[in-house]
This record gives structure tokens, C-alpha cells and sequence, in this order.
């Protein structure tokens, strides 16, 4: 099969959609000529032109409200938000509009729009250009989340997420766009709220969110050798969870991790250990351990950053010392 | 009252007065439904501001959208809907326009073009905007207005939205009600400059108007919408309204910010309704008899509603996570 990078996948994913449905359309900074900063969407606007690939003035919650009243009345727009920390400056229009308004009508009306965004730090862009929000928009009902871990998932989920008649947002890890992944020349989809495993394994369970996949694979390689059997589970959309996914390899393996790069409290690794416990209680051996990224803004200098974010070499410590017994309590 | 265009005949002269009774007699309903506490929550009235929703949308096609505000009763009737879904929605009840999901701040009617009330002030610029933005991107001749407050005038969001719809030509006209509070605290206190400056600073033509004129506001709507649908929008009014009631129906004891003297000025020689009124009788367009005949026809139709929907049901408890999310 043929490898190409999650930018070009993402960047497939939507070519693809806008030749398939005339409806769908581009909004945001720099997303025509200039293709993104990350050059995710280059060639696009010569292909659909600048009524599909809308370069907007720097306001983000000003598109985003564009992009909701359009939904609203027979497009599909997809909204590129440039870094996920801009998150904080759409949430009334994401949150408060977006969310609720299928509810709030009684299910008179949809607003079927993608919120492009990225996550992810270890990019030495300091605290307002590095922060994993998925968590933030994860708490707010009527909003799906799709988190892709590869190029192959970034293409499927996000055909997905714009065929979907919700309000979805992507988040995409600005450090992955160059990794490359077989990706399928054919057409395919990937349905929200379908766990993918991984591999299979016996002794503990890890769940990873978007590159920590990548983080439980790298840890579960080092288990393998010092004969702990490892399963890696990627959730692939947090909004819908498959929870029965978790919960069956909970349940054979005894022992969880979950490794997401969202802020330790409160966020995704919290949620799905409390669904683990409450679901699958008798069948633990450990208590449910999380690994997110450090209660701190994030920081700037390399020597800092680094140390803030879960690393393949912690997730398997904790992994060993989980399989033989020791009582772990979480930093 | 300005002079009428020829090309309004007795039915729309009608139409226009029997709207604007219309959202009186419901606001009227609704504060009694509030008052003997058979309404559930509070909810802010319009009355006052009638010749504001009907002159502008007695000018818009029935596929034409708005969207409404917080205050938006008016808008709701104004643009086609009827007394009994919308009575149902204020009491929380199965057949309301919203299953009673959305209640008097989220009312939503989009057979008729109404994209929803909105309880964030300024909160529907975007979306209106969105809405302009569609119909230009699928080529049809749709216009959209968003209704705001004066008070909604300060809000980010508007000057973002407008400066896009200004660059992108879309078809949407601002409608800015200006009733001269924002909440409890006058307009002056909370706007510097003018209104109307702040849209041409972005290029877009402004007008302000009498709002309590119905055929005034309604001739200028006219004109804007006709230019929008010809690619020559946005276009921005200023239509100075006045209040009767407070911010909302608990807002009783208001004389700290605004005298009884003023509110009976405004009920007593402004009045939207009586005004037109007295030009219909004037023109010889309809008698006192047509007209206390057509207002008891819609006291009754807005009782019949009110009691529909006392008796309705709730919606059942198996509904409350249905609609979180479209199929």
C-alpha cells in the first residue's frame, strides 16, 4: 500500500468530500493560497476556487459564527481554526450555538459543520500554542470528537466527521502531519464510536489518545521483550466512546493505563478510568491508572516542555510496575 | 405616518395591523401566564417594538430568514408563526415548536425561515451572517435580517461578523432595535459614539428609523431587501423603539432607571398600534367596528391557544436525551 503523510491525508479527505458534495466549503486564516501554516490544504483553492476556500480576516469567533449560521442553512462547512488553544476564543459560538441548537430546536434543526484544529505540544511554541483542549469541548453535549492517530485514521474520520449531521471537531496532532502511514487508494470510512485495537495482548490494557497511540505501541514493544503482553486500544473518537471496547479488554486484562495528552485532572484519562472502575470493577487486579500531560501551562524551554508530557518510557514503568503488583499511586 | 407605497393594497395595510395586534395580544397572554405563575421561568416581552418585526418582516418572503433575540416573541408571530405551538413552547409542552426544549428564549420556527431566538445577547450575528453567506455560496436570492438589541451593540462578535459581510457583499441586513436600554442601564451609558457610525465604518450603508412607523420601517425594508437580493448588501438600520415592559416581566420596580413619566409618554403618544390605527380609520382603509372586530377575533384565537396549551401535554420523560444529537 502506498505511504503518505497525515497532511496529505487530511488534505485527500477533503478534496475527495468537496468533489463529492458541492455544499462543502473551507473557512478560516490563510487556508487558500497560503494553504494553512502547516500546508495541510495547498492546492485546494486552485482546484475549488475562493468561493469554497474562504480566507476570513484573524477572528475566529467572527468565522466560526459564519460557519454555524451556514450549517444551519443547507452547507457544510469545514472551519479551520489554526492552533487548538484559539478553542477558547470560539466556545460561544462552538459551545453555546453549535452544540445545542439540534437540541434546543427540539430536532428541527442541524448544524452538520467540522471544526479542524490541532493539539499537541513538544513543539517549543509555549503555552498558548500548545495545549490539548479535547477534553474542554468533550464535557459539552452535542459536540462529537475525533481524534486521529495516524494518516490512515485522519482520512477516514474526517470523511466521516463531514458527511456526519453534528457539529464535529477534529483535532489533529501538529507534530504528526508529517508522519507517513499506508492509506488505501480506494475510497473508505472510519465510523465514529469504533475503538481500534491495536494489538492484541494478555497482561494489561493501554488506551492512547492521537500520537499517544504511537507512545503505547513504542512502551508496549519495550514490555514485549521483558515478556509482559501488552493490548493497545485507540478509542479513535473520545465523542462517541466504545466504552464496550475498553471495557472487554479491562475485564481480560485486569490491569489499564490510559495515556492522553490532555491536562492530567479532569480531562479524558479521568473519564474513562471512572468508567472503567464503575463498569468493570471486580474484574481489576490494579487500580485504573492515567497519564496526561503535566497541571502546567506549557512550557517554554526544551528542558521543561519535555518533561510535561507522557513518554513511552513512563508509560511502560508504570505498565511494569502495574504487572507486578506494586501499589502505584498516580503523580 | 409616512406616506404608504402605491403598491400596498387594503390586505397589506390589514396584515400589518392584525401582526402587530397579534404580538400585543400574545405578550399580553404571556404576562398573565407569568403574573399567576402557570409559566414556567421568566421571559422578556416586546411589546412596544411591534412596528419594528412586522414592518420588516411583512417585507421578507416567507424563505427569507431571520434571526431573533432573547426579546423574540415579536419577531416569532411577525414572521408567520402560530399562537398555539408558540404558547405550547413557553409552557414547556410536547407540541411547542421546540418539543419544549427551547422555551420563550430559544422559540424556533424554521418552516417559516425563523433560525431561532437566541439567549446570548448578540449571540446570532454569526449566524445570521452564516445564513447570508449560504445563500450567496448556492446562488439563491434569500436575504437574511438579524435582530439585535442596542444592547448587543457592544458585543466583539458584531464588528467581526459585519466587517466579513462588508468584504464578502453577503445579502444580510442588521436590524438593530434601539429601545433605549440595555438591560437596566441606558443606551448612552453603555454606546459611545453612534450606532449607526460604527456599520459605516465598515462601509456599510446605515439608516435610522422611526420604529414605532410601521409603513416607515416597512418602506425602507423593502428597498434594502429588493438591493440585497441584487448582490448589494449588507445594509445596516437603527430603529428607535421604546420598551413597555422592563428588561423582563420580573423587572417591576424599575423607577431607578427610568420614570413612569417616560413609559406613559411613549404607551400614550407613540404607541405603534395606535398610531397606524388612527391612520387606517384616517385613510378610510378600515373602521373602528372592522378593526375592535378584528383585535376580538385575535383576543379569542390567543385565548383558545392559551388554553390549548395549559391542557397539552408535557413531553415525555423518555424525550430529555433525544435530539443531543442529528442522525
Amino acid at each position: 500500500m502506498r505511504k503518505i503523510t497525515l497532511s496529505q491525508a487530511v488534505n485527500e479527505a477533503l478534496a475527495e468530500e468537496m468533489r463529492r458534495d458541492p455544499t462543502v466549503f473551507i473557512i478560516g486564516e490563510d487556508v487558500a493560497e497560503a494553504g494553512t501554516p502547516f500546508k495541510v490544504l495547498s492546492g485546494l483553492v486552485e482546484e475549488f476556487g475562493t468561493q469554497r476556500v474562504v480566507d476570513t480576516p484573524i477572528a475566529e469567533p467572527g468565522f466560526m459564527g459564519i460557519a454555524v449560521g451556514a450549517a444551519m442553512t443547507g452547507t457544510r462547512p469545514v472551519v479551520d481554526l489554526m492552533f487548538g488553544d484559539f478553542l477558547f476564543l470560539v466556545m460561544d459560538q462552538l459551545c453555546n450555538q453549535a452544540a445545542k441548537t439540534h437540541y434546543m430546536s427540539g430536532g428541527k434543526l442541524n448544524v452538520p459543520l467540522v471544526l479542524r484544529t490541532n493539539m499537541g505540544a513538544t513543539r517549543r511554541s509555549a503555552a498558548q500554542h500548545s495545549q490539548s483542549l479535547h477534553a474542554l469541548v468533550a464535557h459539552v453535549p452535542g459536540l462529537k470528537i475525533a481524534m486521529p492517530s495516524s494518516a490512515y485514521e485522519a482520512k477516514g474520520l474526517m470523511k466521516t466527521a463531514i458527511r456526519d449531521n453534528n457539529p464535529v471537531v477534529i483535532f489533529e496532532d501538529k507534530l504528526m502531519y508529517n508522519d507517513k502511514a499506508g492509506v488505501p487508494e480506494e475510497e473508505y470510512l472510519i465510523p465514529f464510536g469504533q475503538a481500534n485495537v491495536l494489538q492484541e495482548g494478555v497482561d494489561i490494557t493501554l488506551i492512547g489518545t492521537s500520537s499517544m497511540v504511537q507512545v503505547c505501541q513504542a512502551a508496549a514493544e519495550v514490555l514485549a521483550k521483558e515478556g509482559i503482553s501488552a493490548e493497545v486500544i485507540d478509542p479513535r473518537t473520545i465523542v462517541p466512546l466504545d466504552e464496550e471496547t475498553l471495557l472487554k479488554s479491562a475485564k481480560k486484562t485486569s490491569r489499564v493505563i490510559i495515556v492522553d495528552e490532555g491536562h492530567q485532572s479532569y480531562g479524558v484519562t479521568g473519564e474513562i478510568a471512572s468508567r472503567i472502575n464503575e463498569k468493570a470493577f471486580y474484574h481489576l487486579d490494579a487500580p485504573v491508572l492515567r497519564l496526561g500531560a503535566m497541571d502546567v501551562p506549557v512550557p517554554f524551554s526544551p528542558a521543561l516542555e519535555d518533561i510535561t508530557v507522557p513518554t513511552p518510557e513512563r508509560v511502560a514503568d508504570q505498565a511494569r510496575r502495574l504487572v507486578r503488583g506494586e501499589l502505584i499511586h498516580a503523580a | 405616518m409616512s406616506a404608504a407605497k402605491k403598491t400596498h393594497n387594503t390586505e397589506d395595510f390589514l396584515q400589518m395591523y392584525r401582526q402587530m395586534a397579534r404580538i400585543r395580544t400574545f405578550e399580553d397572554n404571556a404576562n398573565q401566564l407569568y403574573l399567576s405563575a402557570k409559566m414556567p421561568g421568566l421571559t422578556h416581552m416586546y411589546s412596544g417594538e411591534e412596528a419594528v418585526a412586522v414592518g420588516i418582516c411583512e417585507a421578507l418572503r416567507m424563505t427569507d430568514k431571520i434571526t431573533s433575540t432573547h426579546r423574540g416573541h415579536g419577531h416569532c408571530v411577525a414572521k408567520g408563526a402560530d399562537f398555539k405551538e408558540m404558547f405550547c413552547e413557553l409552557l414547556g409542552k410536547e407540541e411547542g415548536y421546540c418539543r419544549g426544549k427551547g422555551g420563550s428564549m430559544h422559540i424556533a420556527d424554521q418552516s417559516n425561515g425563523n433560525l431561532g431566538a437566541n439567549a446570548i445577547v448578540g449571540g446570532s450575528m454569526g449566524i445570521a451572517t452564516g445564513s447570508a453567506f449560504t445563500a450567496k455560496m448556492l446562488g439563491k436570492d434569500d436575504v437574511t435580517v438579524c435582530f439585535f438589541g442596542d444592547g448587543a451593540t457592544a458585543q466583539g462578535l458584531m464588528y467581526e461578523v459585519m466587517n466579513m459581510a462588508a468584504l464578502w457583499s453577503l445579502p444580510v441586513i442588521y436590524a438593530c432595535e434601539n429601545n433605549g436600554y440595555s438591560e437596566y442601564t441606558r443606551t448612552e451609558e453603555i454606546a459611545a459614539g453612534s450606532i449607526l457610525g460604527r456599520a459605516q465604518a465598515f462601509g456599510i450603508e446605515a439608516h435610522q428609523v422611526d420604529g414605532q412607523d410601521v409603513l416607515a420601517v416597512n418602506a425602507l425594508t423593502e428597498k434594502l431587501v429588493d438591493r440585497c437580493r441584487k448582490g448589494e448588501g449588507p445594509f445596516f438600520m437603527e430603529l428607535m423603539t421604546y420598551r413597555y415592559h422592563g428588561h423582563h416581566v420580573g423587572d417591576i420596580n424599575r423607577e431607578y432607571y427610568r420614570s413612569k413619566q417616560e413609559e406613559r409618554d411613549w404607551k400614550e403618544n407613540r404607541d405603534p398600534i395606535i398610531r397606524f390605527r388612527s391612520w387606517l380609520v384616517a385613510e378610510g382603509i378600515a373602521t373602528e367596528a372592522e378593526l375592535d372586530s378584528l383585535n376580538a377575533d385575535i383576543r379569542a384565537d390567543a385565548s383558545a391557544a392559551v388554553e390549548y396549551a395549559l391542557q397539552a401535554k408535557y413531553p415525555d420523560v423518555s424525550e430529555v436525551d433525544m435530539h443531543v444529537y442529528a442522525a
